[in-house]
């Protein structure tokens, strides 16, 4: 079991994931609770096309990630509420998003793998220097959460009476959708920008699911998310497959279970009454 | 001091304008019955005592002060929406994070604030069912919460916008009961806007009837009446009393009173018939 830990591309792969996987946990949490998957996803496509643009730059393709999704997080905030009813809209601009992030790569001549790490992502192929990068990225967006978790929160669940109390709904829509992006471009390192809903939305959808609590929600959602990316990548090591394929099941199989209907918890909340 | 006073108060919204000129005052520990058909501008009065709409002329004073966003005197139940209602959070998190949400900092429920939440559930009846996650409750369960979020922060002024919006009869009656307990151990001032006057009979003090731009405030007898209601709907309207209910009827139509009492799609409905009551 712990012969893949005498590999330093394993070790750096569980760090990694370690680090992404809380981030996303934790940031999915207030993703779902809010109802805004759907930025996670579009986030991640606009962050194909900055990847690539830094790669056709010749920067390292996560600054590109970084500062294209932020940038659009932040206007999606600013855009609000009117964004989520163009879906036309969206939908054309992720898939111009994905056609120029093909361009760029048209230029690039190892256009197949880059293209393919990108989508898809390659958790092993992380360095020492991308876990350090990520673990300051991760510690500026939870750091961020933290802080303005209270009022986000409130301004989540009670908009109108928010706004009454003084609180900026568009304040906190614009921030945490740079959170958001922040927390979108970390998962690309590790499944790529096609699948960053495993990450970022199974897990905490699985929580809520599961717990009613919001502190034990917030924790199991971290949880799960560590426990899928900690174990794709391990049965990645001895099947060979694509870890992010071992990911993405899992989330899909732990949100499954956590949907079934429940005897026990049918009992559980029938007992007091 | 009165609860809210309005002087020669206009409100605008987008270049239209919902109010001219409305002028009224409000003492505390009025219930007042807040009636009018879709569109007159019950919420956006709310909205005004809130600070959320300046008014384009007036002034409006709530206990004294010049109305202003963010007033934690005011506690406020918005016009029910259907957001919350698959939702997987107890009831219990989603009342507790109106307590300080304005301040920053992680939402951990301090001794005081659980102690203010539990006391707001228990005035609302609502201890048991805050354990539950939103998503399985009822439309009447959910809106008990909004009642005990809105009571959180001790306010003396509860603007509550349609409470009894998609609630049965007997539920309707229930939390009307239940805002005039309140009232009366709380010594607060209440504006609660209705479709229908006759579940607020019981409970309310005054009626503040809007219409046509502008707003008639006194008591059932003074402003339920033909020639004050003709003049707020802007044609001739008669007011009949069968039973102890009371009937608004327009012009030549009439006798269907029952049916807009359950109220679930505002929207499609004669604004005329709106108010009856
Ligand atoms: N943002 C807005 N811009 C312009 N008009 C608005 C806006 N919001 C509401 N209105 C209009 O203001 C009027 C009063 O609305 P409202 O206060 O919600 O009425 P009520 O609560 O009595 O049904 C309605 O005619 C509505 O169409
Ligand atoms: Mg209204």
């Amino acid at each position: 079991m712990l012969e893949m830990l005498q590999y330093d591309f394993m070790r750096n792969a569980f760090a990694a994931a370690a680090v992404v996987a809380v981030v996303a946990g934790t940031v999915g949490y207030f993703l779902v609770l809010r109802g805004q998957t759907f930025a996670g996803h579009a986030l991640a496509h606009v962050g194909f096309t900055g990847a690539t643009g830094a790669v056709l730059l010749g920067i390292a393709p996560i600054w590109g990630l970084v500062l294209a999704t932020v940038a659009a997080g932040i206007g999606m905030g600013f855009m609000g509420e009117r964004l989520a009813q163009r879906d036309v809209a969206i939908g054309l601009v992720l898939a111009l998003a994905l056609g120029l992030g093909l361009l760029f790569l048209h230029f690039f001549t190892a256009f197949a793998t880059q293209a393919t790490t990108l989508l898809f992502g390659n958790v092993l192929a992380v360095d020492m220097r991308t876990v350090w990068v990520l673990l300051a990225l991760g510690s500026v967006s939870l750091a961020t959460l933290a802080v303005i978790s209270r009022p986000l929160l409130f301004a989540s669940l009670h908009p109108e009476l928010a706004e009454a109390k003084g609180v900026s709904l568009r304040l906190y829509s614009v921030l945490f959708l740079a959170i958001v992006a922040l927390a979108t471009a970390e998962c690309a390192q590790i499944v790529g920008v096609l699948l960053v809903f495993a990450l970022m939305v199974g897990p905490a959808a699985a929580a809520q699911r599961l717990t009613s609590a919001m502190a034990a929600g917030v924790l199991l959602s971290a949880v799960l998310a560590l426990l899928e990316a900690w174990s794709g990548i391990a049965l990645a090591y001895y099947t060979d497959w694509p870890s992010s394929f071992w990911i993405t099941a899992l989330s899909a199989a732990v949100y499954l279970i956590a949907t079934l209907p429940r005897p026990m918890g049918r009992l559980a909340s029938a007992a007091p009454r | 001091m009165n609860a809210v006073e309005l002087r020669d108060v206009s409100l605008t919204l987008g270049g239209r304008t919902i109010l001219t000129g409305i002028g009224l005052d409000i003492a505390m520990g009025e219930f007042v019955g807040v009636l009018g058909p879709n569109g007159s501008g019950k919420t956006t009065l709310m909205r005004a005592i809130l600070g959320l709409v300046p008014p384009s002329r007036g002034s409006i004073h709530v206990l004294g002060q010049p109305a202003t966003r963010g007033n934690p005197a005011i506690g406020y139940m918005p016009q029910a929406r259907h957001f919350a209602s698959d939702l997987r959070l107890s009831g219990r998190d989603f009342v507790a994070s109106v307590s300080n949400g304005h301040r920053l900092g992680l939402p951990v429920q301090g001794r005081t604030v659980r102690a203010e939440m539990e006391h707001a559930l228990r005035l609302v009846g609502a201890q048991e069912l805050a354990r539950r996650p939103l998503a399985e409750l009822s439309g009447g369960e959910r809106q008990r919460l909004l009642l005990a979020q809105a009571l959180i922060g001790k306010p003396q002024l509860l603007l509550l916008d349609e409470p009894l919006i998609s609630l049965d009869p007997h539920r309707q009656q229930e939390v009307v009961d239940l805002v005039k307990t309140l009232k009366a151990d709380l010594g607060i001032a209440v504006l609660f806007s209705a479709h229908d006057v006759n579940s607020l009979l019981s409970a309310i003090d005054k009626v503040l009837y809007l219409g046509s731009g502008q707003a008639a405030l006194g008591t059932i007898d003074e402003v339920i009446t033909g020639p004050v209601l003709s003049r707020l709907y802007g044609s001739h309207i008669d007011v009949v009393r069968v039973g102890g209910r009371i009937f608004v009827m327009s012009g030549s139509c009439c006798a269907e009173a029952e049916e807009h009492r359950h109220e679930s799609a505002p929207t499609d409905r004669q604004p005329r018939h709106s108010g009856h009551a």
